[in-house]
């Protein structure tokens, strides 16, 4: 420590000016390079490069971790190997007695909707991801896996387990990807009650297990043991898949919403790896409305409101028949069930812009605003 | 006597190992307890050698720390900024302090640290609120003292 006190007596002023100097040169720096990150997202490309350049040490943190994982695994007992090849076995032979109707049923649901051949499945491919086991921030739910740009990962892809949802990309690097999970609480995820048809919204409960369903009124038909599945909307997770499920519902009689907890499906804790998922474009089951940026969902678009729903049981044969005239257009750029039902509604001339009334639909529609009646609603809206 | 060039490859070094800690999984409950290294490195370079550490190394830090873990890049550097700033501008004082006070010092800092970093989430929309975040700061006063001994080992015994 001494060796450098004989400095101490001299002032600062060397290269680089005095201290006050550098520090407003580099506050300066920060604050646009803050600026320029949040409000205008310029800087992807030099993200992706410092993504790059922090992956060798983000490996090097992990790999002892990955080497107690790998002398464990080549360590293991033959009787462990046989008692965990036993029960894949048998797991395998259950999953495949599951599937076997599949075929038959995928066809069934394509005649049930008046398409001339069945779907294919919603998920077009997938690729395993390996957990990198790194703190990002701790009380954030965040998590880094071993696949990129370079891997063909884009922002905003859906992350999947066996179980469940995990999250969606938010960073990504070359050859690493930042994952934001659902249980964060700035993540939020539109889900249908599986039960009802009920829509709503997940919100993370931030304790890296638990959602929790902020949006519903107390006299939602919402209870404990409900399965919570996507509804579509949204444009980043496609229908169907299960997220959570709700294991407390508080119900207050002076509070106007319930109190609703679920909790997570997928296990992030134990899970070494997951499943990174691209979607068939077109598909009615995938993502509705592809919204570009995050800006135009806060300013709230009309593409965003759950009137574009993906043609579900359709009760009449007219709707039926105008699932089959358009499969992939259900959330399509012309909301046509919006349009419709505002203009006999409002009659002006010309409508303004398609979103305002889309939008000024949604929000003064005959249908009472919560949005699940106004899904059930929908599809009978006639076409013509 | 080392050159600034020398002493620069040093704190890098140092920088490093801190970073390697501060991203090291740990469970949650000892994650929250866990010091803030990398800020108490710059801090520990900034008040003994300020002509080699100082503002510029906060500023690198910080970076560092927004790649790994920052919602908004700048943001960390922006605060390390001010604290690595706030520190060479104090560095005579603070250094002929005795242990306990340096150690209640570094605590307004991290403190002040972290309360720059709370603001900064709040404005960006990213707002963390769980008052576990401050807790870090306690932890790091207590740590202070070993660690800037170690540090002040490696500049003595590498030299």
């Amino acid at each position: 420590m001494t060796a450098f006190g004989t400095a101490a007596g001299r002032p600062l002023q060397g290269r680089g000016g005095s201290p006050g100097f550098r520090f407003t040169l580099y506050a300066v720096l920060a604050v646009v390079i803050m600026y320029l990150d949040q409000r205008a997202h310029y800087l992807e490309p030099v993200r992706y490069l410092l993504q790059s350049a922090a992956y060798p040490i983000q490996l090097a943190v992990n790999s002892p971790p990955a080497a107690w994982r790998w002398l464990r695994e080549s360590f293991q007992t033959r009787e462990a190997l046989r008692t965990e090849n036993e029960r894949l076995r048998r797991q395998q032979r259950d999953l495949e007695l599951l599937s076997m109707r599949y075929e038959a049923l995928a066809h069934e649901n394509g005649e049930l909707r008046g398409l001339r051949e069945a779907l294919p499945p919603v998920a077009d491919r997938w690729l395993p991801a390996e957990i990198i086991n790194i703190q990002l921030s701790g009380l954030r739910q965040r998590l880094l896996i071993n696949r990129g740009g370079s891997n063909g990962v884009f922002k905003g892809q859906a992350v999947l387990d066996d179980h469940g949802l995990i999250g969606q990309t938010t960073h990504v690097g070359p050859w690493s990807a930042e994952v934001i999970l659902i249980t964060d609480p700035e993540h939020a995820v539109p889900v249908r009650v599986e039960r009802t048809g009920l829509r709503t919204i997940a919100v993370g409960g931030g304790d890296g297990s638990s959602l929790a369903l902020p949006y519903l009124p107390a006299n939602a038909d919402i209870r404990s043991g409900d399965l919570l599945v996507t509804s579509g909307l949204g444009g980043v997770f496609p229908e169907g898949y299960p997220v959570a499920r709700v294991n407390e519902v508080h119900r207050d009689a002076v509070q106007p919403l319930a109190q609703v907890r679920a909790g997570a499906l997928s296990r992030i804790n134990s899970d070494t790896e997951v499943m990174l998922v691209w979607f068939r474009q077109g598909h009615p089951a995938s993502p509705a409305a592809t919204v570009s940026s995050t800006a135009e969902v806060k300013s709230g678009n009309a593409a965003m409101q759950p009137l574009a729903a993906p043609p579900r049981a359709a009760p009449t044969a007219r709707a039926e028949a105008a699932a089959a005239a358009n499969p992939p257009a259900a959330p399509a750029p012309d909301k046509p069930p919006a349009a419709r039902a505002a203009a006999p509604k409002r009659a002006e001339p010309p409508p303004p812009a398609p979103e305002a009334t889309a939008a000024g639909a949604a929000a003064q529609g005959d249908s009472p605003p919560p949005p699940a009646e106004r899904e059930a609603d929908q599809p009978q809206v006639p076409p013509r | 006597m080392m050159t600034v060039a020398q002493m620069r490859v040093r704190i890098a070094l140092t920088a490093l190992v801190a970073l390697i800690l501060t991203v090291l999984p740990l469970p949650m409950w000892l994650d929250v307890l866990r010091p803030a290294f990398l800020v108490l490195t710059v801090l520990y370079w900034s008040i003994n050698t300020p002509r080699a550490g100082g503002i510029g190394l906060g500023f690198l830090c910080g970076l560092l720390l927004d790649v790994f873990q920052g919602p908004v890049l700048g943001e960390h550097a922006l605060a390390l900024s001010i604290v690595a700033y706030i520190a060479v501008r104090e560095h005579q004082r603070i250094r002929s302090k005795p242990a306990f006070q340096q150690s209640l010092l570094v605590f307004a800092a991290l403190a002040f640290y972290e309360f720059v970093v709370f603001a900064i989430d709040g404005w960006t929309g990213h707002p963390v609120t769980s008052p576990l975040r401050w807790l870090h700061c306690l932890t790091g006063a207590i740590v202070w003292p070993p660690a800037a001994a170690i540090l002040s080992y490696s500049e003595g015994r590498l030299a």
